[in-house]
């Protein structure tokens, strides 16, 4: 295993107006590193907004003494993120209706943990310092 | 991040400047709303100068399309890049909306 780094690491309230000035921030990180141009401009920045406003709104449900925390760590063959909130997390694995099912097309919500594990090469939740999740993007 | 509305004969044209995200769906929610109550059939929603779209932005986009329809409407969608118009795949969204590779092919489709 080669070296890591912190290439990013953050601390915003929760209020989704700061989430669009970290996604700027991860996607500049992700060109400096060279990734594919598409993982930069998509990838990266749905996964990581879903990520975000997930901790939020559902995690910290918006309250304005609680913080998240976002920190992102360069790997050889990856680029790593992790996010946390100070909720009690959620069951990553539950099962949850597929929102390409023609039944759910014309559902407004139920596609953000769907865009996140479609963006991203993988994706776990635990708890460390924090309802932790880990986005992970090989190069 | 802002929404422009103006008007091409009939058609109502929303520019999405910057993102659709979940800090600023409900403005265009209520931009497009504010049209529809005043009478508005048509509506283009135009994404040229789109940067990125999460799921709540892509909500809001159904949600519309569902309101407009219902008030008999109809709304189009013009000028995704390439990023958007892979993740309208993904969603399969790509399959619910009318997506014209140009204003100007959006605008005649009516």
């Amino acid at each position: 295993m080669g070296k890591s780094r912190v290439a990013l690491d953050v601390e915003i309230p929760s209020d989704v107006k700061y989430i669009d000035e970290v996604i700027e921030l991860a996607t500049r990180k992700c060109r400096e590193l060279h990734l594919p141009p598409q993982k930069c401009s998509l990838n990266v920045r749905v996964a990581l907004a879903e990520a975000i406003s997930n901790a939020i709104l559902r995690g910290n449900g918006e309250a304005a003494h609680k913080h998240v925390k976002i920190r992102a760590v360069v790997r050889d063959d990856a680029i790593v993120f992790d996010v946390v909130d100070e909720g009690p997390g959620f069951d990553l694995s539950a099962d949850r209706p597929d929102p390409t099912a023609a039944e759910n097309l014309e559902h407004e919500d139920g596609r953000g943990l769907f865009l996140m594990k479609r963006l991203m090469d993988n994706v776990e939740r635990f708890q460390k310092d924090g309802n932790v999740v880990r986005l992970t993007l090989y190069r | 991040m802002s929404f422009a509305i103006s008007k091409q004969g009939e058609v109502t044209v929303v520019d999405v400047e910057g993102q659709l995200i979940v800090g600023n769906r409900q403005e265009l929610k209520q931009k497009v709303l504010d049209e529809l109550e005043k009478g508005e059939k048509k509506f283009l929603i135009d994404f040229s100068q789109t940067g990125y779209i999460d799921s709540s932005g892509l909500g809001v986009l159904v949600s519309l399309s569902k309101k407009i329809r219902e008030q008999g409407g109809e709304l189009r969608l013009a000028n995704l890049n390439d990023d958007l118009q892979t993740l309208f795949e993904l969603t399969k969204l790509d399959t619910l909306f009318q997506i014209s590779d140009t204003r100007e092919r959006a605008l005649e489709s009516f």
